[in-house]
């Protein structure tokens, strides 16, 4: 597995394809292929399985009814929609109007996740990167992704400067590219 | 500390919606004109994809897939092509094809200029000359014709952003592919572009170099008719041209 620059996948192209052709069996692809990753992310965040099944269906029908915001030639589905579900769980969590267009929702690299078996690779070696982590990287790099924290809000929670929690920060996402990349 | 490094921390917070306050709005400001800034924004952005990727959890209840499928019913719509060909069809075009229209316009009006002199000087060419016009129509179809599948080809990298319009119109089995903004080539390379059917392999639709400026174009390259196109594609290939992609895809585009 590894990250990527404009690799179509054909599943991809295809769902995408038939969205923009008004087919509604699209969707039912769509939903089979991603549902469990997106409910994943929601339900993480959120915590609660009504709200997460509820962000899911939010999350899908914003890409039925504009598929035109993903572009197949920029990344893989699986990714967008996990960060588009993830902006949308934490606007929900924190009861805000959604702050985040998924048009914006822009990933320029991404990893190759062609099916289900990459998608459970790839969430098996984040857990492993995630795993190897100081207990202090890997809480500030979760309460700013899981629990929507800013890093004030993450420097008042933990002690510690802002300087710190940022530094933190990017040297974990930093972690996580360079174990993609090899 | 260069000003990259500078925000390189703030970058990442930004990515995670972590960012808030003046350093949000300065970081706002700077990635209005660096654009080494916004593409490593995308980069950390995927990053936080693969923070997605490591959540795990049961999957979502049954009735989620009916309720969604419901939902979508209840929204059915025609395809997008049919809600954007309401548009004028000049709002299709954007510079380059603009300039192609005017290109082959003046190109038909010498054509037919000619073909005047032509028929008055001797009948035997004027058959020459129809048949001249007539691929010069041809020509143009793609680009002016409504009916035509118009797609946009743009690369990831920016700036300055390689792009391709790939005009093909299958009932004419006629295509005009304009690029601009390519890079150059190493030697004894040239820029292929690939007709990508609804199923089966990708098909050549012809070879180009670009010129000083990065421009190149491709114009009725041979095909086999009636292929219907899901996208186009580029890669880069051996000038003499290949029968199969033999390297990663640069560029495509699906249906606008």
């Amino acid at each position: 597995m590894s990250r990527s620059r404009g690799q179509i996948i054909p599943a991809d192209l295809t769902i995408v394809t038939g969205l923009k052709a008004g087919d509604q069996g699209a969707m039912a692809d769509l939903y089979d292929r991603y549902s469990s990753v997106v409910y994943a992310v929601a339900l993480r965040v959120l915590g609660d399985t009504g709200a997460a099944e509820d962000v899911l269906q939010e999350v899908f029908l914003q890409l039925w009814r504009n598929p035109n915001s993903f572009n197949a030639a920029r990344g893989n589905l699986a990714s967008w929609l996990a960060v588009v579900t993830r902006n949308r769980a934490i606007d929900s969590l924190r009861k805000r109007r959604p702050e985040t267009d998924i048009e914006d929702v822009v990933l320029s690299v991404a990893p190759d996740l062609a099916g289900a078996a990459e998608l459970a690779r790839a969430a098996e070696k984040v857990r492993g990167v995630m795993g190897t982590m100081a207990p202090a990287q890997r809480s500030a790099l979760e309460l700013a992704y899981w629990e929507g924290m800013s890093h004030s809000e993450i420097a008042e929670k933990t002690g510690e400067p802002l300087g710190t929690i940022k530094t933190r920060i990017r040297a974990g996402l930093i972690a996580l590219r360079k174990a993609f990349q090899t | 500390m260069s000003e990259h490094e500078q925000y390189a921390e703030d970058l990442a917070l930004y990515a995670l919606d972590a960012l808030r306050g003046d350093d949000r709005a300065k970081l706002d400001q700077h990635l209005t004109t660096c654009a080494d800034c916004r593409l490593e924004l995308e980069r950390l952005r995927a990053d936080t994809a693969l923070l997605a990727m490591s959540a795990v959890g049961p999957r979502p209840p049954q009735r989620a897939r009916q309720r969604l499928l419901d939902a979508v019913a209840q929204e059915a719509r025609a395809p997008l092509a049919h809600e954007v060909s309401r548009r004028p069809w000049w709002g299709w075009l954007g510079w380059a094809a603009t300039a192609a229209v005017i290109v082959f316009a003046l190109s038909l009006w010498q054509e037919n200029t000619m073909l005047r002199a032509t028929l008055a000087s001797a009948s035997s060419r004027q058959a020459e000359s129809a048949r001249q016009l007539d691929e010069l129509r041809k020509i143009a179809a793609p680009i002016i014709e409504p009916e035509a599948q118009r797609v946009t080809l743009v690369a990831t990298k920016t700036p300055p952003q390689p792009q391709g319009k790939a005009f093909y119109l299958r009932s004419r089995n006629s295509l005009v592919f304009l690029a601009s903004n390519m890079p150059a080539l190493p030697p004894q390379k040239a820029y292929e572009l690939w007709l990508i059917p609804m199923s089966g392999s990708p098909v050549p639709a012809g070879m180009f170099k670009p010129d000083a400026h990065g421009s190149g174009s491709v114009v009725n390259p041979p095909l086999p008719a009636g292929l219907e196109a899901k996208a186009f594609a580029i890669t880069i290939e051996n000038e003499a041209g290949s029968p199969t992609p033999t390297s990663p895809i640069l560029m495509s585009g699906a249906g606008e």
